[in-house]
This record gives structure tokens, C-alpha cells and sequence, in this order.
């Protein structure tokens, strides 16, 4: 599904050039549960942004669904984004003062194709929130937001799902409660991208992608190739 | 389905989040385009006020001043210096040679203390003619007004407010009065007039023309002349007509050289008219003043709020809107506050004037409750055209946000 060659962004602030991604190359296929694993400043984020069509790389060449996305317009991206991705961020970014509901449906309101607001029922039903649709989104604790959260990234039935440090803002009992979420819906088959720094929510997906200083450092494929062939120097 | 409504509709909605400092800033626009239908009805109210009261003494009334007119303005007699080209005698002239006039009354006017008995008012007598009546359209309410025969006769005829300051309850008719010393006897009242034109003559007392110019002032001039026309006759004819009489009375064969004025009340009105218009507009202009003062507050807050909304605006660009959507939605904001406080101001405003006018009906003036579809129409294209310059900065500013920026804010 997405397939990125040679990935390289640079920032360029007050002509002060600042290299964040280098040379990245991998693929991901439809369906996995990957973490983007590494340190603050490690560039995981950015490479979220761009993977997700908020930010555009600087060089190299990012194809999604086999089409060429490297070098999209602002309004293409937008559609892309609308059409294809949902975002769950750590701090939920729902609307203040906005019914669940009304926060849900939001990605509808930017839809090109006109979907039944019917299915804004069923996300908030898939995360258990139909008896809190009418609150105000300030109404709500943490948890419950981060589910809010989800079911606006999955009203639009995207492609992929990104969740940037999803837990990060959670207690630990909350933070379960969501994964348990973002791995039902890898199960049921939708490609997740996991970004955070802790080893103990990364371990919820199937493949980690390890980055450091805009590097990758491992990706766990390779790394059990490593543990293949070591295993056959052993022999 | 989801409808273009729903979209539009939650725009109202963010604007409801807040909905004191939506209110207050639409407060400017509501303040201003309050003022700019109050000024504009108000002065219409007033403007018709003036009209009829001008009205009120006649259409088919011309009338003659001494002094020469300069430059269409007013003759320096209405200025109050003191021009003695006319007489009495004019009057009578006019009324002998001229079929269109149907009565003529001639008016000379002092200053004076007024006694009877131990009461004294200092009031207006007015020397007029036995005409004056029919001229003023107007009548006695007791006694009977001073004849032809009696313009050198020591009588008085009392304004109703006149009678009230001297006489109170009592019958005045037959008592005498005292006039700067000279004794007069008491034959009439007049009815209520309420202020007519420019004077309240309820105050004043009327002497037989002769009487005044001879035994008061010691002049043989009058002071201004009122003429009414006979029924359908044409004003402007009519006054080509008595400047023809007039000039050949004084001797003047070139019409700069005319030393009287002519002037029916049709064009006192358009005089007055065209006065009263450019008070209004200047009025209105200045209350317009106060709607751009207005539409910076809106530009303002719409600025204050895409800072505050960073977060929420890279939200949106996140889950799929484009620049047009969100500059979109923040001119619509704008929009929809700047008509809010357009209506509420409209509403407002019109009430206000309506309450005006019924405050000035109710002291009796003759006050018309006037609300011009232009001044409404104006304010309305003037509100959304602030809405529409108050909110393109801050709708650019917000579009042109970087998604992850805006997303990052803190």
C-alpha cells in the first residue's frame, strides 16, 4: 500500500537548513500493524505528516496505492487526507464545546462523496460511546476522548489509521483501553501506524520501524533476517 | 445525507461556543447601523415636521419682505435689519390691481411690555392689517378681530397664551391693557394656533396696523406683507405679476434694482428642504464613521480568533479541508456576525425612531414616523460588504496555515 524510496526532508528555517529525514526505503502492506519507533527528535513525527499527507518530502518518492504522491497540491493532498487517512493525535485535538456527535461527523463536512450520516452512529457505537454522544466534548475524561478521537479518524472508512503517541496523554488503564481498540481494528483488517517513543505500546503491533536521527535504524523484518542468518552462522 | 446546510449551519455554531464575545462584537455594527437609521428617519421626522408646519400656513401664501434678495438667500430684512421700503399702501395696491390675489395682510412687528393691572408680560405686539385673519387662515375665539374701519382705533386683539399670562380665568374682553404706556381696549381673543412655522403667535397681541405704526413705533413702513392667492392661480405667475405691481409702485424699471422679496412658501420648502437634506446626509455620514469603527473590531476579533483556533483549523485541514474550506468558513463567520449586528441594528434602530416619533406626536407636534427603504437597503449591503473586508484578512490568514504548524500549535 505504501511504498517510499529514498524519503529525504529537510526544514528550512530563517535559511538555517535542518536535515530531519534521511534516505528512508520501505514498504508497508495493507493490513499491518506497524510502529514507528525512536527518541524525541528522531523525525518519527514528521515521518507520520508525510505518510499521512499532512507535509511533503523534500527528495525521493513516496507511492501510495501504486500512484505517485510525492509531488500533490494542497487540494489533492486534502482529498487524500480526507479520503484515505485518519489521524488520532496525543492530545485528541477534539473541537471545544462540540457535541460528540458533531465531532464524529466532522470529516463528513469536507467529503466529496456524500456519505449516510447513519455511519456516524455506528463508529461511535464500535467505540462504545453511544451513551456519551450527545456530550460536550469538554464533558468527557481522557479515555473517552482518545475514543472520540478514533471514531472521527474511522468515519470516513479510510484507507489507514495513524495514532501519534495515542496513549500518551492516558493512565495506563485508558491507554489499554485504546490499543485494545487500534488492534480490533488491525484485526478486522485495517492498516494501523503506531508513532511513539514507548517500547511497551510499540510492542502492540506486529513490525516496528525504528528510527534515530532521521535514520532507520532497524525494521523488525530485517531483524529477524539478522536472527535468520545468525542462526544459520550458528549451524 | 449530509446536506450543504449542516455545513453552514455548524459555522453558526462555532460562533454559539462564544456566544457573549459574539455579541459584543457585533456590537459595533449594531451601534452603527442603529445610529445611521435613527439619524436618517429622525431627520426625516423632523423634516416633516417643518413641512407641515409650513403647510399649515397655506400653500397658496406668497410672501413680500423689503431689501433686495442676494444670491437666492434670505433678504437682509429677514436678518433683522430694518428696511422701510415698504408700505401699507403697497399692500392695498396689489389687492386693487391684481385678480389673483385674494386677500393681502401687512405686518409690522415691536417689542414691548405688556400690563393688566398689577400683571405684566414683556411679549410681541404685532401690527397687522384687518385681513390678517383670513390671510392666517386662523379666527377669534371670543370677541371679533379689528375691522378696515377701526386700523387707527386704540384696540386689542390677545394671542390665547397672551390672555392666559394676563387674564387667567377672567374675561378679558373690554378691559384695558396697557402697551409700553398706551392704553388699549381688550375686543378680542384668538384661537390656539400651536407654533406655527418658525414663532409661536399664541404669545403675542395684535394692534390695528395704523394704531402701532402711528402711536408705538412712530413708522410709516411695514414690516412684511402676507398675501394669499385666489384658488388655482399660478404662484410663479402670481409673483411675476405683484414684482410688476411692486416695481412700478417704487419707481424701478430694472429688475436688479427691486428693493422687496418675493417668495412663495413652495419655495421656502425647497430652501428648507435642500438644508435640512444636507444636515441629514452629513448626520448620517458621521454615524457611518462609527460602522467602520465597527468592522475593525470585527477584523480584529476574527484575527484574535484564527490565533486562538490554530489548533482547530489544523485540525480540519487534517481530517480533509482544503484552503477554500477554511477560508470559507471564516468569512462566513464574519458574515454571519456582521448581519447579526446589522438586523439587530436595523431593528433597533427603527424602534428608536418609531419611539421618537411617538414621544413628539404625543407633545403635538405634527411629526411623520418616516423609515427610508434606502437607508435599510444601504445598511444591509454596508454590513455585508464589512463582513466581507473584515473577514478576507483573517479567512487568507487562517487558509494559509501549515497543517502539522497549525496542528503543533501550543
Amino acid at each position: 500500500m505504501i511504498e517510499v524510496k529514498n524519503l529525504y526532508k529537510e526544514f528550512t528555517n530563517d535559511d538555517v537548513v535542518t536535515k530531519v529525514l534521511h534516505e528512508l526505503s520501505f514498504d508497508i502492506k495493507e493490513g499491518e500493524f506497524i510502529s514507528i519507533m525512536g527518541p524525541s527528535g528522531s523525525g518519527k513525527s514528521t515521518l507520520m505528516h508525510i505518510l499521512g499527507f499532512l507535509d511533503t518530502l523534500t527528495k525521493g518518492q513516496y507511492k501510495f496505492r501504486g500512484q505517485d504522491v510525492s509531488n500533490l497540491d494542497d487540494d489533492k493532498l486534502a482529498e487524500l487526507r480526507n479520503k484515505s487517512i485518519g489521524f488520532v493525535f496525543q492530545n485528541f485535538n477534539l473541537l471545544p464545546k462540540t457535541s460528540v456527535w458533531d465531532n464524529v461527523h466532522l470529516p463528513l463536512l469536507y467529503s466529496t462523496t456524500k456519505k449516510s450520516a447513519s455511519i456516524v452512529d455506528q463508529v461511535i457505537e464500535s467505540v462504545g460511546l453511544t451513551h456519551r454522544k450527545d456530550y460536550l466534548s469538554n464533558q468527557l475524561s481522557g479515555g473517552e476522548k482518545q475514543r472520540v478521537a478514533i471514531a472521527r479518524a474511522l468515519v470516513n472508512s479510510p484507507d489507514i489509521v495513524f495514532a501519534d503517541e495515542p496513549t500518551g496523554n492516558l493512565d495506563s488503564k485508558s491507554g489499554l483501553q485504546v490499543m485494545s481498540i487500534l488492534q480490533e481494528l488491525n484485526k478486522n483488517g485495517k492498516t494501523v501506524i503506531l508513532v511513539t517513543h514507548e517500547t511497551s505500546t510499540a510492542q502492540h503491533a506486529k513490525r516496528i520501524i525504528k528510527l534515530k536521527d532521521g535514520k532507520l535504524i532497524s525494521d523488525d523484518s530485517d531483524f529477524k533476517q539478522i536472527i535468520a542468518k545468525s542462526l544459520n552462522n550458528l549451524k | 445525507m449530509i446536506s450543504q446546510q449542516s455545513k453552514y449551519f455548524m459555522f453558526v455554531r462555532v460562533l454559539l461556543r462564544n456566544k457573549t464575545r459574539s455579541f459584543l462584537t457585533s456590537l459595533g455594527i449594531i451601534i452603527g447601523i442603529a445610529s445611521v437609521i435613527m439619524i436618517v428617519s429622525v431627520g426625516a421626522g423632523a423634516q416633516s415636521l417643518i413641512a407641515n408646519q409650513i403647510k399649515g400656513m397655506g400653500s397658496n401664501l406668497i410672501g413680500i419682505l423689503p431689501g433686495a434678495s442676494e444670491e437666492g438667500g434670505p433678504p437682509a430684512s429677514a436678518m433683522g435689519v430694518s428696511i422701510t421700503t415698504l408700505t401699507y399702501n403697497d399692500a392695498l395696491e396689489l389687492k386693487r390691481q391684481l385678480p389673483e390675489v385674494k386677500a393681502v395682510a401687512a405686518y409690522v412687528r415691536g417689542v414691548g411690555t405688556i400690563t393688566y393691572q398689577n400683571k405684566s408680560i414683556d411679549s410681541t405686539f404685532m401690527g397687522v392689517s384687518d385681513r390678517y385673519i383670513e390671510v392666517e387662515d386662523t379666527s377669534v375665539e371670543f370677541g371679533s378681530f379689528f375691522t378696515k374701519e377701526e386700523l387707527h382705533a386704540r384696540v386689542v386683539v390677545l394671542g390665547s397664551e397672551a390672555r392666559e399670562d394676563l387674564f387667567g380665568d377672567l374675561d378679558p374682553i373690554n378691559k384695558r391693557i396697557k402697551i409700553n404706556k398706551e392704553s388699549f381696549r381688550v375686543v378680542g381673543v384668538m384661537e390656539e394656533r400651536g407654533s406655527a412655522g418658525f414663532e409661536n403667535q399664541d404669545g403675542h397681541v395684535f394692534v390695528p396696523l395704523e394704531t402701532t405704526q402711528d402711536n408705538l413705533l412712530g413708522v410709516n413702513h411695514i414690516g412684511f406683507m402676507r398675501l394669499s392667492l385666489v384658488e388655482g392661480t399660478d404662484s410663479a405667475f402670481a409673483i411675476q405679476e405683484i414684482r410688476r405691481v411692486l416695481r412700478d409702485q417704487h419707481d424701478i424699471e430694472n429688475i436688479e434694482q427691486e428693493d422687496f422679496t418675493v417668495q412663495s412658501v413652495d419655495n421656502a420648502l425647497e430652501a428648507l428642504g435642500s438644508i435640512t437634506d444636507a444636515l441629514n446626509y452629513f448626520l448620517a455620514a458621521v454615524a457611518a464613521i462609527s460602522l467602520i469603527v465597527g468592522s475593525i473590531g470585527i477584523m480584529n476579533i476574527m484575527l484574535v480568533a484564527v490565533t486562538e483556533r490554530t489548533r482547530e483549523i489544523g485540525l480540519r485541514k487534517a481530517v480533509g479541508a482544503k484552503a477554500s474550506d477554511i477560508s470559507r468558513q471564516f468569512l462566513i463567520e464574519t458574515l454571519v456576525l456582521s448581519s447579526f449586528g446589522g438586523v439587530i441594528g436595523i431593528i433597533i434602530g427603527i424602534s428608536i425612531s418609531w419611539a421618537v416619533s411617538l414621544v413628539a406626536r404625543y407633545l403635538g407636534y405634527d411629526w411623520d414616523f418616516v423609515v427610508s427603504i434606502f437607508s435599510v437597503v444601504l445598511s444591509i449591503s454596508f454590513t455585508l460588504l464589512v463582513g466581507l473586508a473584515a473577514g478576507w484578512y483573517p479567512a487568507k490568514k487562517a487558509a494559509a496555515l501549515n497543517p502539522v504548524e497549525a496542528l503543533t500549535y501550543e
